[in-house]
């Protein structure tokens, strides 16, 4: 990337912080929807004893999740109204979008098979579980690697 | 034993016997059978106990030994294939036990004894919360667990309010994976015999009780006979709202938290505390989720109409090229 990398305003430093710091407890707490983190004394770390706390460690998830959801409306919209004539998109970028998207759309399945009386087929539980997980991670090794070559989001167009 | 008796006859017309197979076809409007325990009638004869086993054995577990070597250490092995007689509390091989409570009731003490088995959740944590989707939830309510897939990762007993279902080392899936480092066997815990229910015959346990201590049916239906028996005999019911809502509802004559205090509880021996709806709270979080896109939206539509109303539609422009 030859571009000169300009100075973030106030406002996207703190989107950035903002979504940062969600994906971080989102991943964290996602994770720790399996038992691993008790098992592999992750939980023993002192401050960290909440984290063998499924049902903690779910309604973080949820409340991260909501914070992502807003997150990537709002710029999504903002990208729209306000960069789509001065910015395009890079691959990495619409890879990214369209992980994060993967993600959302099979967490909200999660999500709504959790209500009562709802019913899904085993074949669909056991396939989304396992999709919502593979989208996790190759979401997460897209960013670093992306970090690691320094591929961002979008570029001046 | 003649006073528990006696309280049953009193309200006999009013608790049906078992209704028979076809009462299995009627679950209730939302597709839910449940199971009605009248502890008066039971005189722990442990029919119940042995008709479950019967039933379920080929569903028990024959582990491989030895076991793979766990990582790391404090991962312990789970071995109850040595122990199957055991039938004083639920085990991988005992999936259902009688409890026994001394009470007073009118200046006598009174032994009561009540069987005692998961209780199918209306909305199970173990289900809903399995990472992997080995915990079912059938359209009828009942609630199971898939050996072939159950990886006995043991999270269905910690998110479950009693501890029910319990492990067995060395049998699954775990063993063709990673058997030393993820998985630790299977979990197992009654399935309300699914498979006789599907074939129109009743559980094992119901079949068996010669004092028709279960009735099973509608969950509605269960649930008003329930308020019947206990309006009665000034008694209690257990079960319909605890945990959100079970398909296991029991009628007791003294209030549950006497009859928990005089019966042993602990590691497979279910207590009969109250239990808030362990599901509840992240769900009305999800409620937050349908308004977040909406408020994100509302933000982005909101900076831009400020901007603009600077004079700045397409907003700062360092900012747009730092994205």
């Amino acid at each position: 990337m030859s571009e000169q990398k300009p100075r973030a305003t106030a406002h996207a430093r703190w989107v950035k912080i903002l979504y940062i710091l969600t994906l971080f407890f989102m991943a964290l707490t996602g994770f720790g929807q399996m038992p691993i983190y008790n098992r592999y004394y992750m939980s023993d770390i002192p401050g960290l004893g909440w984290l063998a706390n499924f049902y903690i460690t779910r309604n973080i998830h949820y409340i991260g999740a909501v914070i992502l959801l807003g997150l990537a409306f709002y710029t999504a919209l903002d990208f729209i109204l306000t960069k789509r004539q001065q910015v395009t998109l890079t691959a990495s970028g619409w890879l990214r979008a369209g992980l994060l998207s993967a993600i959302v759309l099979s967490g909200a399945l999660i999500v709504i098979k959790n209500f009562p009386y709802v019913h899904f087929s085993d074949g669909v539980i056991i396939g989304v579980d396992l999709f919502h997980l593979a989208a996790v991670m190759a979401f997460l090794m897209t960013m670093l690697v992306c970090r690691i070559a320094k591929k961002k989001w979008a570029v001046a167009t | 034993m003649f006073l528990k008796g006696g309280l049953a006859a009193a309200v006999g017309a009013v608790a049906t016997a078992v209704p028979g197979a076809q009462a299995l076809a009627a679950a209730d409007d939302r597709g839910y059978v449940a199971t009605l325990i009248d502890i008066r009638k039971c005189i722990g004869c442990e029919a119940c106990v042995q008709a479950c086993r019967e039933a379920s054995t080929s569903k028990f577990p024959e582990p491989q030994k030895p076991f793979p070597k766990m990582y790391p250490s404090r991962v312990k092995v789970s071995d109850w294939s040595e122990k199957r007689d055991v039938d004083d509390r639920l085990t991988p091989y005992n999936w259902l036990f009688i409890q026994h409570a001394t009470v007073r009731i009118n200046g006598e003490d009174i032994d009561l004894t009540l069987p005692r088995r998961c209780m199918h959740c209306v909305n199970p944590p173990c289900v809903k919360l399995c990472p992997w989707g080995s915990a079912k939830q059938l359209e009828n309510g009942i609630s199971r667990i898939d050996p072939d897939i159950c990886l006995g990762g043991s999270k269905c007993k910690n998110v479950c309010p009693w501890d029910v279902p319990q492990r067995q080392t060395g049998v699954g899936l775990y063993l063709d994976l990673l058997p030393s480092l993820a998985g630790n066997g299977v979990m197992y815990k009654c399935d309300r015999c699914y498979d006789r229910i599907a074939r129109g015959e009743l559980p094992a346990c119901i079949e068996a009780c010669p004092e028709e201590v279960q009735t099973i049916g509608p969950r509605q239906d269960i649930i008003a006979k329930a308020h019947v028996i206990a309006k009665e005999i000034g008694g209690y019911v257990y079960g319909e709202n605890e945990n959100g809502g079970t398909n296991t509802i029991y009628v007791s004559p003294v209030p549950f938290e006497e009859l928990n205090q005089a019966t042993t509880t602990g590691d497979g021996r279910p207590h009969l505390k109250p239990v808030h709806d362990a599901m509840a709270d992240a769900n009305h979080l999800a409620a937050a989720m349908v308004i977040a896109p909406v408020a994100g939206l509302a933000t982005a539509a909101a900076r831009f109409l400020i901007n603009r109303s600077k004079g700045e539609p397409h907003g700062n422009q360092e900012e747009a090229k730092n994205v």
